[in-house]
């Protein structure tokens, strides 16, 4: 169930994420590292087709085919089923059951609790196919609450400063506003012009985000004291001279060592993760049950030994094409200076 | 514990000063005593326990790890300590029970008084109760390797301004306290009497001189005002005083009064008349003056070995006394001070310490023309090591801070270059967003023809309008980027000349080009000058020569 174009499943004919354009693709989630254009016919959830949509146009695809939470289809001689991954809006883990084996791909997933999306639900399987960013035990992300303290005691100590919040625009940043909101800060958000589209998709879906709004033309002095959410790229770009005094934050599992905070220049940084730590991967491989793991990428090497270890076949499948989203996303030429 | 490792985590990420201060003061009153006073005490370098070795923190780990999973993550992470704070397993009886983190008291006097094999269990203890930040900011604490970024006068004038004092008045009361510095929060939150400074040898604050601007002297007679040299050393004050047991303590302290003594044994012996004096640190070999660079490697050291202290021998040029025995003599006029000074000078007699000379002179162009030319003025053969004139009227009183009218100092004229752009980087904090960090060449031969060779980098002495223009000019003129670095366009005909002013010269075999520069800023910027008429290496190698010659093959650490 391998191939360069990605995860491929021959009997059902069909690939999963693929990263080059083919006649059937499942999509697990809507970021751009998974969810590319072009594809014949798209089989994802409704949210993870509507993301594309936003992102690619109306015509992103020959055909589309949405798949529900706990629905099951029949491609070809198999068996599709679509359940919960935890890790954005929309994100599914596709369940592929031929004769009597059951193959789980996950895509990217994570089991701590998350606000914004549905929780990550453990599927049984023979052989469980798993993401491994952050697969090595220096990753523990903690409670994500507890990072939003951080960055609230932060704004309440420097209240003539403007705080700076590089996320993800899709999940990551959504995610962090609700946790905001949470720790009971109901002043006004101010959002980076990239994040506006997704983050209106997600208030469109139910989740209330509370008082959001464009930071372009926002007076300097007026965003003293304020909270603003953009794409990691633009924290350090001419973009943060409309801001007094900024404090970067960031806000990703990568926070979590930190050279790779101080290369960024990160101030404040905040162990916020959309993916599964270290626990979270050990602890899920655990509950499905499978005796075969599948390394998809990041730190495979750990992952697959501590499988070994633990009496578990595994292996890596060294695929190309996917990473972390966080250090792909560039902002379209122009947006940058102006968003 | 977590507390204060909170603060230290927070700090290690914050390039702002003011911002630190903040954040440092927040925490001073948050916390209760006496982990305030711990705090203090470690932002300070005032805590003393044997440090645990790196080797220690390894087998602690390996007892509880895979030894793979340990190698891959401190591969990745790359230091000892956080790669053992993110992946140390908490033993499974802790996570039941969950009994409450230590607080810093509990560490710190716990550390003071345990025996070395008890060590590893207490840390396997701690390990198990804190977070990954406290686990962390434990092992930098017990190794010993904080580098934070926070200096302790940074750390003291953040105390002081939980009462809104003047860190000076904390520096003066700082010598006869410890830690956990009750008394002084005390003090500093309005609930006590000011703490008295029992020492018998106090750091009194230093008097500073305005830079004097060539229109200043219209405005000044010549003869209310005495000239000396300007030395290019370290300005400290050394005093020495008489303890209860009638034994003279000794002790060097910076300008903002943080002890020094450590790390000059070689000259503490020679104070041994009680007093305070006002003067310049210097290297001298053979009675001359080294230049800044010699003197640097006996600065900042923790060990201070025989071998150092003979190649670096440290003398102390005397500028002013402010105390003769028991009596205070900061009142009196600079000129009383002087006459009271060479007789202290003469009576200790000895060969590391010396008195500043007077430069003669009965007009302002007659010290123009010595500071123009100090070796035939007086400075004679110590002349490179003069850094320029200072100017003290004689009718004035040993005032803290800086005082206008009283003291000027007049620096000579700074080296020049024009040198070219290469290589810009991006700053840190409010200057993230700009190009404000630049390096830049001088043209020498090459294999085919002429090229530009990085001699420096500089990151000030430019306008807030000029650092726009600048970064705007990087953005358009880059040609290929490294992380933040960005390597700007340098041709004959295209690129930017910079004119760089610098103190002095130094060979260096770190540099490509061999000199290094010593207070490189950027002076002007010179959009007339196309960048084939820049300067040349050859420019540089000459002032060299006529630099001092420099220290012998050690490591520099400044």
């Amino acid at each position: 169930m391998s191939a360069p174009a990605g995860l491929c499943c021959k009997p059902g004919g069909f690939h999963i994420d693929p990263v080059r354009p083919v006649d059937r693709a499942l999509i697990t989630h809507g970021h751009s590292d998974h969810a590319r254009p072009g594809h014949g016919r798209v089989l994802a959830t409704q949210e993870t087709l509507d993301m594309m949509r936003l992102r690619y146009g109306d015509n992103f695809a020959g055909s589309t085919q949405a798949i529900a939470y706990g629905e099951t289809v029949r491609l070809g001689d198999v068996t599709v089923s679509c359940h919960p991954a935890g890790h954005v809006l929309g994100s599914a883990q596709m369940a592929v059951t031929c004769k009597d084996i059951c193959i789980v791909a996950s895509g990217d997933y994570k089991d701590a609790h998350d606000p914004t999306c549905t929780p990550f639900e453990v599927v049984p399987c023979d052989v469980f196919i798993t993401e491994a960013t952050f697969g090595l035990p220096v990753f523990r992300h903690g409670d994500a609450a507890n990072e939003v303290k951080k960055l609230l005691a932060s704004v309440a100590l420097f209240p003539e400063r403007a705080h700076l919040v590089g996320a993800y625009s899709l999940g990551k940043a959504q995610r962090v506003i609700k946790l905001i909101r949470q720790a009971g800060y109901d002043a006004p958000i101010y959002l980076h012009g990239a994040m506006e589209t997704i983050t209106h998709y997600y208030q469109s879906r139910g989740i209330d985000l509370g008082d959001l709004r464009p930071v372009k033309g926002v007076r300097k002095a007026d965003l003293a004291g304020t909270i603003t959410l953009a794409p990691p790229s633009a924290t350090s770009d001419v973009w943060t001279r409309r801001f007094p005094d900024p404090v970067t934050a960031f806000a990703s599992g990568w926070m979590r060592v930190r050279a790779r905070a101080r290369q960024r220049g990160v101030e404040l940084p905040l162990v916020v993760s959309d993916h599964a730590d270290w626990d979270g991967l050990c602890a899920t491989i655990g509950a499905t049950g499978a005796g075969e793991i599948w390394v998809t990428h990041g730190q495979e090497d750990a992952l697959v030994h501590w499988c070994q270890s633990k009496g578990l076949t595994a292996r890596p499948l060294a695929l190309v094409g996917y990473g972390d989203e966080e250090e792909e996303e560039t902002l379209p030429p122009g947006e940058s200076a102006d968003a | 514990m977590n507390r204060f490792a909170e603060l230290l985590d927070r700090l290690a990420y914050e390039p702002g000063r003011n911002n630190k201060l903040r954040l440092i003061t927040g925490y001073f009153r948050e916390v209760p005593d006496p982990d305030r006073g711990y705090a203090l005490a470690a932002l300070t370098g005032a805590l003393s326990f044997k440090h645990a070795k790196a080797g220690l923190i390894r087998d602690l780990i390996a007892s509880r790890t895979d030894p793979v999973l340990f190698e891959l993550s401190y591969d990745y992470v790359g230091d000892l300590s956080e790669t053992v704070a993110l992946m140390w397993p908490k033993s499974p009886d802790i996570a039941h029970n969950n009994p409450p983190p230590p607080t810093l008291t509990e560490v710190v006097t716990t550390l003071r008084t345990l025996g070395k094999s008890e060590l590893p269990a207490q840390l396997m203890r701690w390990l198990d109760e804190l977070d990954e930040t406290g686990r962390w900011a434990l092992l930098k604490l017990v190794t010993g390797a904080m580098r934070i970024g926070v200096s302790a006068r940074l750390a003291k004038t953040a105390a002081a301004a939980l009462g809104d004092k003047d860190p000076h008045d904390v520096e003066l009361v700082w010598p006869g306290l410890a830690s956990p510095y009750g008394e002084l929060f005390a003090w500093l939150e309005g609930r006590a009497e000011k703490p008295v400074n029992r020492d018998p040898a106090p750091f009194r604050p230093v008097m500073l001189a305005h830079a004097v601007e060539d229109s200043d002297f219209a405005n000044l007679d010549a003869s209310d005002f005495v000239a000396e040299w300007k030395w290019d050393g370290i300005r400290i004050q050394a005093v020495s005083g008489k303890g209860d047991d009638d034994r003279i303590v000794t002790r060097l302290y910076s300008r903002t009064g943080e002890d020094i003594t450590g790390s000059f044994p070689d000259l503490t012996p020679s104070l041994r008349l009680p007093g305070a004096i006002d003067g310049e640190l210097l290297v001298l070999r053979e009675g001359r003056v080294q230049s800044f660079n010699v003197l640097q490697q006996r600065l900042n050291r923790k060990s201070v070995t025989p071998k150092l202290m003979k190649e670096y021998p440290i003398h102390l040029r005397a500028y002013d006394l402010l105390s003769d025995g028991e009596t205070d003599l900061r009142e009196l006029p600079f000129e009383q001070r002087r006459t009271k000074l060479e007789r202290f000078i003469a009576e200790l007699d000895d060969d590391r310490i010396d008195l500043s000379d007077q430069i003669p002179f009965a007009t302002w162009d007659a010290l123009t023309a010595a500071r123009a030319d100090p070796v035939s003025a007086g400075a004679g053969e110590d002349a490179d090591a003069v850094e320029g004139v200072m100017l003290k009227r004689r009718d004035s009183a040993y005032l803290p801070g800086r005082p206008k009218g009283q003291w000027w100092k007049w620096k000579r004229d700074p080296h020049i270059i024009d040198a070219v752009l290469m290589y810009a980087q991006r700053g840190h904090g409010k200057r993230s967003s700009y190009y404000s960090d630049y390096t830049f060449g001088v043209w020498t031969a090459g294999e085919s023809g002429d090229q530009l060779v990085p001699v420096g980098k500089a990151y000030f002495g430019f306008t807030d309008e000029e650092l726009l223009q600048i970064d705007r000019f990087v953005r358009r003129n880059t040609t290929e980027k490294f992380g933040p670095v960005r390597h700007v366009t340098h041709e004959p005909d295209k690129g930017l000349v910079l004119e760089v002013a610098f103190e002095g010269l130094a060979r260096s075999p770190r540099h490509k080009s061999g000199v290094a520069m010593r207070f490189p800023r950027i002076s002007r910027l010179r959009w007339d000058k196309p960048p084939r008429d820049a300067d040349r290496l050859e420019t540089l190698e000459r002032m060299l020569r006529s630099e001092t010659t420099i220290a012998p093959a050690e490591p520099a650490t400044p």
